[in-house]
This record gives structure tokens, C-alpha cells and sequence, in this order.
């Protein structure tokens, strides 16, 4: 994990699989409601930030100020709580809250800056808001309730992917296979225009046969693809949920 | 955290999505169609260097159970060698989790589609009996198709009729043929293969099958009833739609409860269509008893014997009979005539 977030939970903390953090938002243990709104949060924060700046068009600093109350207000009304998974999904869930937050700090009028037990979230908003930036200019447009959902959803399979590409460096890296990630990025991550780099000139640039390259790749999109499912996996709260989900995320979708 | 671009996020999908094909005898190909439970796609067998299908889960579940759902599937093809079904050579688990099985790749049509260039009825019942064939050697096995419709069968480009998708098979008892020691060869990545050739309990209520070509009893949940008489009434459905009353299954999707649509009228002839209303009777004890009687009247009205399904009067019987006998009917008025004539033109 980079400084893009100290909330997350990308360092390998939680169990890999079979532990959904929706579910354990509502645990009676404080520790676990703790550990999974963290991983919730981790998940969510940037979405939610970029939500907020062009659905309500509101400036860097509110934006801000808003997504930091939002969380904590998560955190400390439990509005977890009142989630169904069987009635929705829990982005839905969530865009639904922040729109009521909003309007509600808006009918207010004034913030009241959260503290004094409130969790205080660390979330490095120049990157989001960097990443913002970087968006087609189209977005800044998009504001009706359908497209909003389809960029909410976008911003969090970017967020998911983002914090499976970070774990996979990490274990890539105390595995001692720094090549493999280097060739994932190379090839999966960076080439976006132009001519796209081939197995050949990679085995070259890697001094490793070609074979070695498609072995490095497909071992690195083995374990991007586990590790982004784990991740799901906490964001769901059922086994029929993880699968839709999985499927409409990873494009696997039945005919 | 490096952003990732739309372009990044999609190769990503895309990446994530294919099987991984690692450690296997298999190179991807391309992707050929899906389903429900899986994906199929055409691979090659480097060892052999042949083609074959790879159907593969969407996704390694979490839940055991289409996993098991897809290897019993390639057991029960494992048992039915049959011409008329397609033949299943491997079974396993890939690295990346997902359960997959390896078939031979039937490069042909689905009848659906083929069966619009078919214009001889005859021609089309034939088809018909191969599938009946094909339907009643895997009830002799003891397993019940469950889904059966024009889209899961394919044909050829020799003719050949093969039933496919059997994904939703029901095993109605354990055939006691040899045959079944091959399903009890453990398959790699399976914990206990013996153990999954038990039949999958599905939960009484449970609606398998595809609407307009499952039986009322199918249609209704009722998993514990159903014998051999579901599979005839889907049988029936196929033979209507062979004679042009009635359509595919829409998209071939599996819906929920629905009631059967009963098709009529229509070009088909009457003893046919007879047939077809038999083996898709609502009560099913008025159905055929078993497929090969179904094939049996096909076979009967093909060489214009009267089938079991239809009543004749005095005209259809004559009717038969003059269509049946129709050449040498007609040699016999020819020469008849020709008689007449020489006759008539001798005496003047």
C-alpha cells in the first residue's frame, strides 16, 4: 500500500476469503466493526469523494470535508446497520446515504467539524482529486441518478482493482517476484496507446524467454484476479451476491 | 495507489474473465458460447492436436456445488457413449479454481436453426428418431435430460445428431451396466468422485428446464415425480416445433415456473401431429411410456403404418394405404390404362 490511504485494509490484515466485511460491520464485536469499516471505507472512500464532487458539484475542499463526515458518521450511527444485501447492493446502499448526508449538510447550511471521538479518516484526497482531474471531461457533465450510478460503480471497480494491483505488488515483492509484477504492469496496466509492446521485446527487455513471459504473465493475472475476488468477496454479504457481483465486475457475464 | 486508466481496467476484466488454461494440455482458442452455469470455449489439445470444447465455469465458486453441478455433468457424459451424445474426454480443476471438461467440438448447427433449410417432413423426422435414440439409450443409463429443445441439439455436417447440455440431468437410478465403473474414476481436482455420481439432491420446487418445452409436472417444481414421461413431453414440444407449430424456446433460457403453451394446427399431418399431442399429453400417464414407443409410431408413420396415436376411420385408412402403396398403385393404373387403350384400339 502507497500513501494513497492509511485506512485500508490492502497490507493483508484481513483473511483472504470467505470474510465479508458487510457482515462483520454488523458484528457486536467492536474490534471486528472496526476492522471491517475500515475495509469498507478503504473501498469506498474515493468513489464516494468523486460522487460527491460532480453529483452535488461541490468544491475540493467541501468534497473533502463532506466524505470525511460521511465516514464517520458511518462509523458512528451505524447506519450499516440498517443495510439489507438482500434488498440491494451495498454501493447503492451507500450512494443513497451520502445523497441524504449531503442534502442534509446542505439544509444546514454550515459544517460542523466532526471530533472528539469521531473516527478521523487519513485519505489523501490530492490523488483523488488528481485522479478526478485525469477523468474524461464528459464526467464533470454526468449528473442524472442513472449515469451517477454507472460512475459510482466505474470509481469502484477502479477502487478495487487499484487496491488488488497494490496487494499483488506487495506479495509479488516478498515473494521475490518483482519481474512478474513489472511485466503485469508493463503489459496490463501501462500500455494504453499506441503500439503495445510485445512478448518478444519484453523477453528482451526482461532477459527471459518468451515462454517465461507468457508463464510471468499469466502467473501475475492468476493472482491479480484471486486477490481482486478476495476483495470482493469482503464487499459482499452473500455467496449469490459475490457471484453476481464477480460476474458483472469481471466481465464474466452469462448470456 | 497508481491510477488505473478505463483501458487498464478493462484489459484487466478481460484477463480475468479467461480460463487459466496453465499446467493443462489445453491452448485457448477462442470463446464459442455460454450458459447458465458456464462458458464454452474451443481449445486445442496439444497432445493430440486435435480441437476440442472446453466448457469452464464463469468463476471458481465459492460454494461447491456448481462445481460439483459441472464435474457430474462430465460423469454422466462419461457414461452415455453414445453416437448421439456428445463424448467427453477430460475432467478436472484449473489453476485458477474454475471446474471445467473437455469434449469433442461438434462443428455443426444447432437445429433451430438448421431446421429452417429442411423442408421434407420426412427428412426432418428422421432427425427426430436420432434424437429419440440418443434420449432413450441415456434413460436406459438412468438419466433424465431435463432440458431438452431444439437449442441443445446439434447436427453435423454428416448428418450426425448429437443431444448436448446435460448440465441440469437428472440421475434417476444407478445403472448397474459396467459402464458405470468409468463414472467412478476420480477426476483431478475432485475430493471424492465416487461420492458426487450420487445424485445432486435438487430442492423439491426447484423449476429446471426451459419454458414451452418442459412438462407440466417440470413446469411445476414437482422434482420428485419426474420419470422417463417429462423428457417425451419435451420430446413432443421438439416434434412440433419440427413440424412448424411451434417456435424455439426464446433465447434458450431457463425460466421459472410457466405453464407449457400447447401449439396446433399448423401444415403438420394429422397422424404427426397426433404423436406430438400424445407424447406432450398433460396428464403424463397418457403419454408414451417410454421414448422408444414415441420413436416406434415416427418410425410406423414413416413407412406409413398406422401409429398408435391416431384413431383411423375408413378414409384415412384408404388414404394411407393409396399413399403408402402409391407407386405400385400407379403402375397398376398405368398399365391399366394402357390396356384399356390397346383394347379400345384393337376393336376399331
Amino acid at each position: 500500500m502507497t500513501e494513497d490511504t492509511k485506512i485500508g485494509g490492502v497490507n493483508g490484515r484481513f483473511p483472504a476469503t470467505h470474510w465479508s466485511a458487510v457482515l462483520a460491520a454488523r458484528s457486536d464485536d467492536p474490534a471486528e466493526r472496526a476492522r471491517a469499516l475500515e475495509a469498507i471505507a478503504a473501498a469506498y472512500w474515493k468513489p464516494v469523494y468523486k460522487y460527491v464532487r460532480i453529483r452535488w458539484s461541490k468544491s475540493n475542499e467541501d468534497a473533502k470535508d463532506l466524505t470525511q463526515d460521511f465516514f464517520a458518521r458511518l462509523f458512528e450511527k451505524e447506519y450499516l446497520d440498517a443495510f439489507d444485501p438482500a434488498k440491494g447492493r451495498l454501493r447503492t446502499f451507500l450512494r443513497i446515504c451520502a445523497d441524504r448526508f449531503v442534502a442534509n449538510e446542505a439544509k444546514a447550511a454550515t459544517r460542523l467539524k466532526r471530533g472528539g471521538g469521531a473516527a478521523h479518516l487519513s485519505l489523501d484526497f490530492d490523488a483523488a482529486e488528481t485522479e478526478l482531474q485525469r477523468a474524461s471531461p464528459h464526467l464533470q457533465l454526468a449528473a442524472s441518478p442513472e449515469s451517477m450510478d454507472d460512475f459510482l460503480e466505474k470509481e469502484f471497480i477502479r477502487s478495487l482493482f487499484g487496491i488488488a494491483v497494490d496487494k499483488l505488488r506487495s506479495e509479488c515483492e516478498s515473494r521475490g517476484k518483482q519481474a512478474h509484477f513489472r511485466l503485469f504492469e508493463i503489459y496490463d496496466l501501462e500500455s494504453d496507446s499506441g503500439r503495445k509492446t510485445s512478448y518478444t521485446e519484453l523477453a528482451k527487455q526482461f532477459q527471459i524467454s518468451p515462454t517465461d513471459v507468457t508463464n510471468y504473465l499469466a502467473f501475475a493475472r492468476r493472482e491479480f484476479r484471486r486477490i481482486a475476488l478476495d476483495c470482493l468477496c469482503e464487499m459482499t454479504a452473500s455467496e449469490d451476491e459475490f457471484r453476481r457481483e464477480a460476474r458483472a465486475l469481471l466481465g464474466v457475464v452469462p448470456e | 495507489m497508481n491510477w488505473l486508466s478505463d483501458e487498464a481496467i478493462a484489459r484487466l476484466q478481460t484477463a480475468s474473465a479467461l480460463p487459466d488454461l496453465a499446467g493443462t494440455r489445453y491452448r485457448l482458442i477462442e470463446r464459442v458460447g455460454g450458459g447458465g452455469m458456464g462458458t464454452v470455449y474451443l481449445a486445442e489439445d496439444s497432445v493430440l492436436g486435435r480441437r476440442v470444447a472446453l466448457k469452464i465455469l464463469d468463476l471458481p465458486e465459492l460454494r461447491a456445488d456448481l462445481s460439483a453441478r459441472l464435474l457430474r455433468e462430465a460423469q454422466i457424459l462419461g457414461r452415455l457413449e453414445h453416437p448421439g451424445i456428445v463424448p467427453v474426454h477430460d475432467a478436472g480443476t484449473l489453476a485458477d479454481g474454475r471446474a471445467f471438461y473437455a469434449m469433442k467440438f461438434v462443428e455443426g448447427e444447432r437445429l433451430d436453426m438448421l431446421a429452417k433449410r429442411i423442408d421434407a417432413i420426412p427428412d426432418r423426422l428422421r432427425i427426430f428418431q436420432r434424437i429419440c435414440e440418443a434420449v432413450a439409450f441415456a434413460h436406459a443409463r438412468g438419466i433424465l435430460h431435463r432440458d431438452l429443445k431444439p437449442e441443445n441439439v446439434m447436427v453435423g455436417p454428416f448428418g450426425e445428431v448429437l443431444v448436448m447440455d446435460w448440465g441440469v440431468a437428472k440421475i434417476l437410478r444407478e445403472d448397474r451396466t459396467p459402464r458405470e465403473d468409468h463414472a467412478e474414476v476420480p477426476v483431478e481436482g475432485s475430493q471424492n468422485a465416487a461420492a458426487e455420481m450420487k445424485p445432486l439432491k435438487t430442492e423439491h420446487g426447484t423449476v429446471l428446464g426451459t419454458a414451452g418445452y418442459m412438462a407440466p409436472e417440470q413446469a411445476r417444481g414437482e422434482i420428485d415425480r419426474l420419470d422417463e414421461r417429462a423428457d417425451i413431453y419435451s420430446l413432443g414440444a421438439i416434434l412440433q416445433f419440427l413440424l412448424g407449430t411451434k417456435q424455439p424456446a426464446a433465447g434458450g433460457e431457463r425460466l421459472n415456473n410457466t405453464s407449457a403453451p400447447r401449439a396446433e394446427g399448423g401444415f403438420a399431418p394429422k397422424a404427426v401431429a397426433a404423436i406430438s399431442q400424445k407424447a406432450m399429453a398433460e396428464d403424463r400417464a397418457n403419454r408414451y411410456a417410454s421414448v422408444s414407443d414415441l420413436a416406434s409410431d415416427i418410425a410406423r408413420y414413416l413407412d406409413g403404418s398406422p401409429v398408435s396415436a391416431y384413431p383411423e376411420n375408413v378414409f384415412h385408412k384408404v388414404a394411407r394405404w393409396a399413399t403408402r402403396y402409391r407407386v405400385a398403385i400407379g403402375l397398376v393404373l398405368a398399365y391399366l390404362i394402357v390396356r384399356a387403350l390397346l383394347l379400345f384400339w384393337l376393336r376399331r
